[in-house]
């Protein structure tokens, strides 16, 4: 019998039993950004929290180890993520939830995984800043929305990004990612895909019949 | 108290039991409910999933969004705790290099062990699946039958609480009448899935889990559970009444506050520490049974884990429940001038024939489900509906490339936003941001659907676990080494089950999206690594002839007669079942079986 043939796709991306979107994201490593080296901080000095963690606990950015991101950095990220995910009718923006803290606890994580996203990530908000004075002379988070999208059309779509910006591209599509799951996660965030569990209810019915009409099965 | 230090251990037991999981709690539970004295040694802490489950916080409280980590492999809100594919200072080794030849190890060093973690599929082994020798040539047959298993399958759906339905197909047996929980409603996508999974012949039924949908009878069940045993019955109505229904919210795989499902430091351990008849050793790390006279075995030798003291426990016999690798290393470690080899090693099988499930899986986005009006999907906390092996005539019949079957668990939907939500757009959109990007993500969340195949494996002269003559843990015990390989059988079935999904994908009018990214697959094959469905059962198999197995037909020793394996190392095949239901139903029967030797004097 042939092998059928398909994509293989990222183990980070954390798609489990109650999956709620596509895995696919590219796995990035220590990027050829690295002209912006010199704005890395040290690695990671925290510990993680341990393989007997309290579970119900609310845990913040910061309560377990150490951020990363200086004032300047930290500005840049949160109007990148605001960037990717404004305020609309639906709910506020990332920016506004604080998802770049999320963000810079995830790149400070003392874990494999998110110590690899570590150098991207910072080259990445270093090489946008920089984009941006040396397009319009000032800072990224100083951008005005139309001066944003220019940069980001140039960077929002690995296979359409020319070779000069591909690497940019994927510190994008990666963070892009880490704002989506930041964002979502959230109380504000779930409400905006209309996620309505989480509350118990006294039985379960099924999907009702508009549902099953939609869905031709009815 | 139950939970004592080593020091507060009587001088001696009945019965001392390693192991607090769904072999050592259903031992103890049916040893204490007869009366016998029953020392438990758990080589992880004490777990109290009533008050330590985060039952309802969402993951932006939790560092990472919840993300797994090397601490949590299975995310942050995993019931896990101390446990994973690696266990710092516990390590395991690998035989080969290869990376195709390698088997990962879950092990779960907590009260209740990895029944706080499972997805409570709790499927009876039906007919053939004791027989698959008999039918096909393969393998090895266990030495009873399903029939003799059955109201040990009766017994446990009863006290554990098992929702499913009768649906009377081949080699999937139904239950009899008040076992069963009423099954939940299936939700949309698992609807949608059915209908086009009908139409290529794939049968779609309520699965069989281990959580309630309604509260356990009090009344009815504790006489059917131990009849003429009013005190049991009276201590059981006590426990079951602690219980309550599901109440839809919360994935089953964080445990449950409210005892809704099965684990076993909510449903055995309770009643059998109401006995009076239980004392339990926690970070209780077990190294070797002891022989005394007659040939016979007089205790353990442990470790406690807090202090790294070595202590001796004294019982009339021995239950090893640690999980079947687990316990053929106590097994391999336990030498002495009468077994040179190990205890219960004359026949040199013991870590022989190690099994796990075979698993492949394929990722989908399903068109149909998109812009679906709000829907709470969160259900019983795990899947409702699965489909039982259907090609059992063709396969005999020698159609099929490979001799054993495997079911399919599906599922998708609206579920709780996670770290993945959002994430890989591109996959369908040229690229977005801004208020595109949010639309984006709006239509296609709860739109994605998986699949993955359970199937069986054959038991083979390649997969087996040995003593590392070198490599011993922090507590100086010799670990095990692994030796790793699918057959053809597995490979082909593997590939199988993704060539089915993808054609359910294409009648669903689905675009598939690859293969599940939490697994490890082995090589450029769709099967997953050995040990990575975290089914390992086998080692100690059992059998007919002491040549050719390691433990009787009661799943005690051949060669030391008062020591019995109420875990999964007496499998003989491992179905594609999952096996818990099978460990429970088996320790059962054990139980009883050593209650009527120590009535006897036998030992």
């Amino acid at each position: 019998m042939s092998t059928p043939e398909f994509p293989r796709v990222d183990r980070r991306t954390a798609v489990k039993w109650m999956l709620t979107a596509a895995a696919g994201a590219v796995a990035l490593g220590r990027t050829p950004l690295g002209w912006a080296a010199n704005a890395r901080a040290a690695e990671p000095s925290g510990k993680g929290y341990g393989t007997d963690p309290d579970l119900t606990k609310d845990y913040k950015p910061g309560d377990l180890w150490p951020l990363t991101l200086s004032d300047s950095q930290r500005r840049t990220a949160a109007a990148l993520c605001g960037f990717i995910i404004p305020a609309d009718s639906e709910s506020p923006s990332a920016a506004s939830l604080g998802v770049h803290d999320f963000i810079d606890e995830w790149i400070s994580a003392p874990y494999p995984d998110q110590q690899r996203d570590r150098p991207a990530i910072l080259d990445g908000l270093a090489w946008i800043d920089a984009e941006a004075k040396k397009r319009f002379g000032k800072g990224f988070a100083d951008l005005d929305e139309k001066q944003m999208a220019a940069i980001g059309d140039d960077i929002c779509h690995v296979p359409d990004a020319k070779p000069e910006f591909a690497d940019a591209a994927k510190f994008f599509a990666r963070f892009r990612d880490l704002t989506a799951g930041g964002f979502y996660t959230t109380p504000a965030g779930m409400k905006d895909l209309k996620y309505i569990g989480n509350v118990p209810l006294a039985e379960f019915k099924g999907p009702p019949p508009e549902v099953l009409k939609l869905l031709g099965l009815s | 108290m139950p939970f004592i230090s080593p020091q507060e251990a009587s001088a001696e037991y009945d019965v001392i039991v390693v192991g607090s999981g769904a072999g050592g709690g259903q031992a103890a539970y049916t040893l204490t409910m007869e009366g016998a004295k029953v020392l438990m040694l758990e080589a992880g802490r004490n777990y109290d999933p009533v008050r330590e489950t985060p039952m309802f916080q969402n993951n932006s409280m939790a560092p990472l969004r919840g993300a797994g980590t090397t601490d949590k492999r299975a995310g942050f809100y995993d019931a896990t705790v101390d446990g994973g594919w690696e266990i710092a200072g516990e390590p395991y080794t690998q035989a080969s290099d290869d990376p195709t030849r390698k088997f990962e190890w879950w092990r779960a060093r907590m009260l209740g062990g990895r029944t706080n973690h499972w997805a409570r599929h709790a499927l009876r082994n039906g007919p053939y699946d004791f027989k698959p020798h008999r039918r096909d040539g393969l393998g090895f047959d266990w030495p009873f039958t399903y029939e003799e298993i059955a109201p040990y399958y009766d017994k446990v759906e009863m006290l554990v609480g098992v929702y499913g339905d009768n649906n009377g197909l081949e080699n999937t047996p139904d239950s009899p009448d008040g076992v069963l929980q009423p099954p939940p409603a299936a939700r949309a996508n698992e609807l949608y899935a059915k209908k086009f999974m009908k139409q290529l012949r794939i049968p779609v039924i309520p699965i069989h889990r281990a959580v309630l949908t309604q509260r356990l009878d009090t009344e009815k069940l504790p006489a059917r559970i131990h009849p003429g045993n009013p005190r049991a019955q009276r201590i059981l109505a006590k426990a079951m009444g602690e219980r309550a229904a599901c109440f839809w919210a919360t994935p089953c795989g964080r445990g449950c506050s409210i005892r809704a499902n099965y684990q076993s430091t909510t449903v055995h351990l309770p009643p059998a520490i109401d006995t009076g008849n239980l004392d339990i050793v926690p970070n209780a790390m077990v190294r070797e049974v002891t022989l005394g006279a007659k040939g016979l075995a007089d205790g353990v030798v442990y470790l406690d884990k807090t202090t790294g003291t070595e202590h001796r426990a004294k019982a009339r016999a021995v239950v090893l429940a640690a999980s079947a690798c687990e316990s053929v290393r106590i097994l391999l470690n336990s030498k002495s001038a009468a077994h040179p080899h190990g205890l219960g090693n004359s026949s040199g099988l013991v870590g022989k024939y190690i099994l796990d499930t075979v698993g492949g899986s394929l990722v989908m986005q399903v068109p149909a489900l998109e812009n679906l009006p709000p829907l709470n999907e969160d259900g019983a906390g795990g899947a409702h509906v699965y489909s039982p092996w259907w090609l059992y005539q063709q396969q005999l019949a020698g159609k099929l490339g490979f001799a054993r079957g495997y079911h399919i668990e599906f599922g998708g939907g609206r579920g709780m936003p996670g770290m993945g939500s959002g994430a890989g757009m591109e996959k369908f959109e040229r690229g977005a941001y801004g208020a595109k990007y949010k639309e984006i993500v709006r239509r296609y969340y709860g739109t994605i659907m998986w699949f993955s195949g359970r199937g069986e494996m054959i038991p083979n002269e390649n997969s087996f676990c040995e003593l590392d003559p070198v490599v011993k843990d922090k507590w100086g015990i010799p670990v095990l080494r692994f030796s790793w390989k699918w057959s053809d059988h597995e490979l082909r079935q593997s590939d199988h089950m993704v060539t089915t999904f993808a054609s359910i994908a294409n009648a669903m009018g689905a675009k598939i999206l690859g293969q599940d990214p939490n697994r490890h697959r082995t090589g450029d094959r769709h099967i997953e690594n050995g040990g990575r469905v975290i089914h390992e059962v086998g080692g100690a198999i059992t059998g007919d002839d002491p040549g050719k197995s390691v433990t009787d037909r009661w799943c005690r020793t051949w060669d030391v007669k008062n020591v019995y394996l109420t875990d999964g190392a007496p499998f003989a095949s491992n179905a594609d079942k999952n096996p818990t239901l099978t460990i429970m139903a088996l320790a059962w029967r054990a139980a009883d079986h050593l209650l009527d030797e120590l009535k006897k004097n036998n030992f």
